[in-house]
Formats: structure tokens, C-alpha cells, sequence
């Protein structure tokens, strides 16, 4: 048989690649970047950096950046609630999970966007589980019926519980982090096995421009520590916060991941880390930042070009949209971003149901944006000979009423071969108008509740499920709050 | 006064050219040029042939805050001169503006800032993550007829609420005006809060607050 080809789209050649880490070696050196946590400025001058502490500036050697490139692993594997299932993050593997961390629900009996509340967040969990072509949960929206203060902590309690999946979430404070590890402690049972089978991925963004929060870094050192992955979300905005060139914002991309690949191996030599990010092109008209503008596409696909080529894992905000209720935009936007991103080889894709430049998660989204992921990953499949010969023999004795719905060979492949969508309209015209003209929404409302009636929640053991409450509870009272919203699991 | 003179003042500022609008201010101070004639009929006409320009949409951000920056850099030449001649420079308001506490993003607060002040607005920009007790500090102290209050995120619009709160708390709502914007803001929020006026982008925001002035 001839080898199936991979489809693969490069935007970069390798000269310009270089070029581009070439300046970004120099910007970490002679300009440097900025970080305003003291422990990564002791760990950065430990290791010969020069810093100024009133500046909070510090150059970072092409050395030692080279150096830490060579100690960060280019393969991560996520194992899932139960341990058993394997995910690669490297190589060309994609994996999809909603955008997050959105502030609003959009409401489809209503058609508007709304605060989401404890129970939509459920639900959003329990309809990711749902999605096979979802392979991770996010912990994608913030809920409004909890304080501030521990909505972080909160989101990843609800999500460990209402989903198997690894969890692509992080940190809103720096006190955040010791309840959100110690509740992936409570599902693998010790820090060493969560350590030796990471179930979360902590996403830390930079301030554009080459600023590294106390927040953020204190996550990065955190995480090293601890073995879970750090995601790094630079996220520069073409002539706003980045340079306005596709190149030249890339090399801002390089500088600001590349000095978080720094921190984090200083924090832990071997601390696995996400060349990652979420910038987009600037509306200039609108001061608005779109992600589904093809402009921000392009860079994600080339920074994941040039993090590959660094022998990192990739990430990218991809597969989403601006579009502000259920349309085409919507799905156009979505769709052009998850093939993009599967062509590009992105490892971690973070967009389906997203909508309003990251702001809102939609339910029938994400039901949409399933079908747009199975077709992404049928692609990257691409062709293959499964045959030989090919089909020459199928033509044998061939007549003009010959046809090919009942050959053995039809039945064999088809399904391997074609995928079959469960809301994609492919009905006649007449049946769709007898079925009451549905639009894709509509159907997506609907499958939403058939999932949710037909899957129950996927629940850990009760011991766990206490160990989780005892620790959010913890986290709430010293927050000064002493309830938590009731929660119903049907 | 020369026509020309005038006109070259205009195009500085409708093409952006910061150099040549600060030294077009140096030679009107030179040829002792009534100055507020000069920004009157010069400046202030290029800096609304680019409101034009944005409102056909032949203007973007960059050439809009580039603009904004031209006209500040000729008032700074000409503010000095003519504090010094007492002569008294025209202001469409005073206006206190900044990102509120908990909020660190100011694109947006500093385009608003810019085309305020290129507008003939008397701008103190407290900057980004604002105390809230500082707004009405300075709003106080300064007289001023605005306070602006802009945030990103969900979480600290609720400080623009609380402004509000203290505001008629202190009975001082009255006495200033308050704007809100930001990503998540709308003009339904600024009724729910009781804001005086809202704006969805910098442009917007001269003319409500031109027109509160009015009232």
C-alpha cells in the first residue's frame, strides 16, 4: 500500500523561521522582558541574568535560553479522570477543547447572551463529556453565582466532577493554585501520581508587550513544580499591543514564550511546557480584537510553525468566533480556524463555542462546532489506498445498470471512509420544510437536550466527590464566604 | 494672519505630522499670532476634517491617535505661551479620566483621553487601576465637569457602578458628570447604574460629552 500523506499547511519557510527566533534571541537579550515576581527575578539572576530589580527588566542569555529549550519536553501525555486514557500533546496530534473562560452564556430560547450560573456551567461540562471529537474539557465559563474571588478554584471543581476529560483551566490569583492542585491530588491520589499523570493544563498569559504578571508567573512556577503543564497564551494585538506586521508580531510571540519556557525551567528543570497563545489581528475600525479574522489565523498557524520547529508542544485560540448568536459568521469563522488549526498540526485547539471575541460560550455552539471538528480530523486523515488494487477489479463485468450500493466493498468502507454528521441538514428540501425549517441552531438546541437526557452525569466515586467539596469549601471559608450554590446533577 | 499659514497648521494634523504641528505652533508664537485664532481656525479645523474622515470610514485608529498626538504636541508648545501672555485658553470641559481598580488595560482609556484632549478638552488622566475614592478626589479638587471611568472586564465594571454609589452618597452627583466605556459596557448598563452618558468608541465620546456640556 502507499503511505497515506498527512494534508499539512506551512505558512514560514525555514529561513524565515530563523529569522524570526534570530530577533527574538535578541530581544531577550538586549531589551529583555519585564516580570514583576520576585521569585522568578532571584531564580533568573541565580542563573547569571542581568536584572534591575526597580525596573523589574531582566536579559535573558540566548544560552540560557537554549539551554532551558533543551530540558522542556516536546511530547506531554494528559491521562483522563480515570488514568486509563492516554492523550499525546506533540508530535501532529490535535486535540480540541471549548474556548474558555467565557464571562456570558448565550441563551437560546432567547437568543441573548446572559451571566452564566452554576447550573449552565454543569451542563456545559456534562455536554462536553458528550462530544467524542472534543478530547478535552475547559473550564470554560465563569460563574456569576459564586464570588469572584474563588470563581477559579470553583470552575475546576464543577468540571473535575461533571467531566472525565483532562482540563485545560487556570488560575484567576496566586492563591488559587494550592486549592485547584490539591483537588487533581484528590482524583489521582497523591501529588506524585498527578505528577506522573497529569490531568490539567494551566494556561498563564503574558501582558503584551514582553510583561510577565505576578499572577501569571507565579502559576508558571507553580505548575513547573508540581508537573503540570504550563500553556503560555501570548497574546499581542497587531499595531495595539504587538507589532501591526503578521512577522513582526511573531516575533513578539517567540520573545514572550520563549522567557516563560525560561521561567519555567529554572522553576523545575524538565517542567512541561505549551508554546501557546491567543493573539489576534487589531480591528483598527472597531479597536476590537477578532478572532476569527484570517489575519489571526495565519499567525496562530505560524507561531505553531515556529513552536514545532523549537520541539515544543503547540497550543492555539482556534476554531472560534466573533459572531455574536448562532449565524453563518458563526460557523464559517469556526470552521475556517478548526481546519486551519488541523492542518497546521496545532496540539491543543481551544475555541469550540466560542463566540464575541472570546466572551461567550454557546451550548448549541459547541454541538455545531463537534461536527466541525469531526470533519477536521477526517481530513487530516487524508486519503488512502485501503485497496490493492485501488478499484480496477470493481469495474470487472461492468454493465450499464452496474452500481456500487450493494458491492461488499461499499459496505467495508464507507463508514471508515465518510463521516456521518448527527445535525448537519442533508435532508430534501421537503423533508427539511415538513421537519418545521429548522436552522442548524435549532437542531443543536435539540441535541443538546437529548444528550443531556440520555447521558447521565459521569460522576466520580462519592469519597472523591467529598474530598472535592471539602477542599472548595476550605478555599470559600477563607475567602470569608461560608456557602456554595446547591448543585443539581440531573 | 496668513491663510496659508492656517492651512499648513490643518494638514499637519489631518496627516498626523507631529513635527511639523509643533513647529508650525513655534512660528506662530514667533510672528506673535493671535493664538487662539491659530488653534481656533487652524488646529481644531484639522482635527475635525478627521472626525470626518472616520465617520466616512476613510480614517482608522492609527491615523486617529496619530492625529490626537500632533494636536497635543502643538498645544504643548502653545499652552506654556499663552499662560504666560494670560491669555485664556478655550476648554470644552475638565475632564477626570481613568481605568478602574482591579483593571489594568488602558488602549481604550488612552484613545479616549487622546481624542478628548485633541478635542479642546482639559484632560487629567489618573490612568490605569484606579482607586475609586481617587476619581472623586480629583474630580473635587480639579472642578472638573466629567469623570470618565472605563474597564475591560466584567468583574470591575462594578466599579463604575460603586463611583456612581458614592457619588450620590456624598450628594456630590450633581456636580459632576460620569461617562462610562469599556469592552463589556453598554448603554443599558450606564441606565441601570445611572450614568450620564455612555460611548462605544473614542469618537463618540467627544461628542457626548460636547453635547452634555450643552445641557
Amino acid at each position: 500500500m502507499i503511505k497515506t500523506i498527512r494534508p499539512k499547511i506551512e505558512f514560514l519557510s525555514k529561513e524565515f523561521i530563523q529569522k524570526i527566533i534570530d530577533e527574538a534571541y535578541d530581544i531577550l537579550e538586549k531589551e529583555g522582558v519585564f516580570v514583576e515576581n520576585q521569585e522568578a527575578m532571584r531564580l533568573l539572576k541565580e542563573a547569571g541574568m542581568k536584572a534591575d530589580e526597580s525596573t523589574q527588566r531582566v536579559h535573558i542569555t540566548p544560552e540560557l535560553v537554549r539551554d532551558s529549550l533543551s530540558s522542556t519536553p516536546s511530547i506531554i501525555k494528559l491521562y483522563d479522570r480515570t488514568g486509563d486514557k492516554e492523550f499525546v500533546v506533540g508530535g501532529d496530534h490535535v486535540h480540541f477543547d471549548p474556548g474558555s473562560a467565557a464571562i456570558t452564556i448565550f441563551d437560546h430560547e432567547t437568543s441573548e447572551e446572559r451571566k452564566a450560573v452554576s447550573e449552565d456551567m454543569v451542563k456545559f461540562y456534562r455536554l462536553t463529556e458528550c462530544l467524542e471529537h472534543i478530547h478535552f474539557q475547559s473550564t470554560g465559563i465563569v460563574s456569576s453565582d459564586v464570588p469572584d474571588l474563588i470563581s477559579d478554584s470553583y470552575r475546576l471543581f464543577l468540571g473535575l466532577q461533571f467531566s472525565t476529560k483532562p482540563v485545560v483551566t487556570g488560575t484567576f490569583r496566586v492563591e488559587g493554585f494550592k486549592p485547584m492542585h490539591d483537588m487533581l491530588i484528590a482524583i489521582r491520589g497523591s501529588e506524585n501520581d498527578l505528577a506522573e499523570k497529569p490531568l490539567a493544563i494551566f494556561d498563564a498569559c503574558p501582558s503584551p508587550p514582553l510583561k510577565w504578571s505576578n499572577l501569571t508567573t507565579q502559576s508558571l512556577i507553580d505548575c513547573a513544580r508540581a508537573g503540570i503543564p504550563s500553556e503560555l497564551i501570548s497574546m499581542g494585538m497587531t499595531g495595539a499591543t504587538s507589532p501591526v506586521t503578521i512577522a513582526g508580531t511573531l516575533v513578539q510571540h517567540t520573545v514572550e514564550n520563549l522567557s516563560g519556557v525560561v521561567i519555567c525551567q529554572l522553576a523545575k528543570k524538565g517542567a512541561p511546557v505549551i508554546f501557546g497563545g491567543s493573539p489576534s489581528s487589531f480591528d483598527m475600525r472597531k479597536g476590537t480584537t477578532p478572532m476569527g479574522a484570517i489575519e489571526t489565523m495565519m499567525i496562530d498557524s505560524a507561531y505553531a510553525q515556529i513552536g514545532k520547529h523549537l520541539n515544543l508542544p503547540t497550543h492555539a485560540y482556534m476554531a472560534l468566533s466573533d459572531s455574536k448568536t448562532n449565524d453563518a459568521q458563526a460557523g464559517f469563522e469556526t470552521g475556517i480556524g478548526a481546519v486551519l488549526a488541523a492542518l497546521s498540526g496545532v496540539n491543543v485547539v481551544s475555541g469550540p463555542g466560542m463566540m464575541n471575541f472570546e466572551s461567550c460560550q454557546s451550548l448549541e455552539k459547541l454541538v455545531v462546532d463537534h461536527e466541525i471538528c469531526r470533519m477536521a480530523y477526517r481530513m487530516i486523515e487524508g486519503i488512502s489506498q485501503r485497496d490493492d488494487p485501488i478499484a480496477k477489479n470493481l469495474f470487472e463485468d461492468f454493465t450499464a445498470e452496474s452500481q456500487f450500493l450493494s458491492m461488499p466493498h461499499t459496505r467495508k468502507w464507507y463508514r471508515e471512509e465518510h463521516t456521518l454528521p448527527r445535525i448537519i441538514d442533508r435532508d430534501t428540501y421537503d423533508y427539511w420544510v415538513s421537519l418545521g425549517k429548522k436552522s442548524i441552531a435549532d437542531s443543536a438546541s435539540e441535541e443538546v437536550e437529548r444528550l443531556l437526557k440520555e447521558n447521565p452525569p459521569a460522576l466520580p466515586g462519592e469519597d472523591i466527590v467529598k474530598e472535592l467539596q471539602k477542599i472548595m469549601l476550605s478555599d470559600a471559608r477563607n475567602n470569608g464566604i461560608s456557602s456554595l450554590p446547591e448543585i443539581k446533577t440531573q | 494672519m496668513s491663510e496659508e499659514l492656517l492651512t499648513r497648521m490643518e494638514k499637519a494634523i489631518v496627516e498626523g505630522n507631529k513635527e511639523e504641528a509643533e513647529q508650525l505652533a513655534r512660528e506662530s508664537i514667533e510672528k506673535k499670532i493671535d493664538l487662539n485664532e491659530v488653534i481656533e481656525k487652524g488646529y481644531v479645523q484639522g482635527i475635525q476634517k478627521v472626525g470626518d474622515l472616520w465617520e466616512k470610514g476613510e480614517y482608522f485608529l492609527p491615523e486617529l491617535i496619530m492625529s490626537a498626538e500632533s494636536m497635543k504636541a502643538a498645544m504643548s508648545v502653545l499652552k506654556p505661551e499663552m499662560e504666560k501672555a494670560q491669555i485664556a485658553i478655550k476648554s470644552q470641559g475638565k475632564v477626570v479620566i481613568g481605568t478602574v481598580e482591579g483593571d489594568i488595560h488602558d488602549i481604550g482609556k488612552n484613545l479616549v483621553s487622546s481624542m478628548l484632549s485633541a478635542n479642546g478638552f482639559d484632560v487629567i488622566d489618573l490612568g490605569a487601576d484606579v482607586k475609586l475614592e481617587k476619581f472623586i478626589e480629583k474630580a473635587e479638587t480639579e472642578n472638573a465637569d466629567f469623570i470618565c471611568l472605563s474597564a475591560l472586564l466584567t468583574t470591575t465594571m462594578l466599579g463604575q457602578k460603586k463611583v456612581i454609589e458614592v457619588l450620590n452618597e456624598k450628594n456630590l452627583s450633581d456636580r459632576f458628570m460620569v461617562l462610562v466605556g469599556g469592552a463589556p459596557v453598554n448603554q443599558k448598563w450606564a441606565d441601570d447604574i445611572g450614568a450620564d452618558g455612555y460611548a462605544e468608541n473614542a469618537m463618540t465620546v467627544v461628542k457626548a460629552a460636547k453635547k452634555l456640556m450643552e445641557k
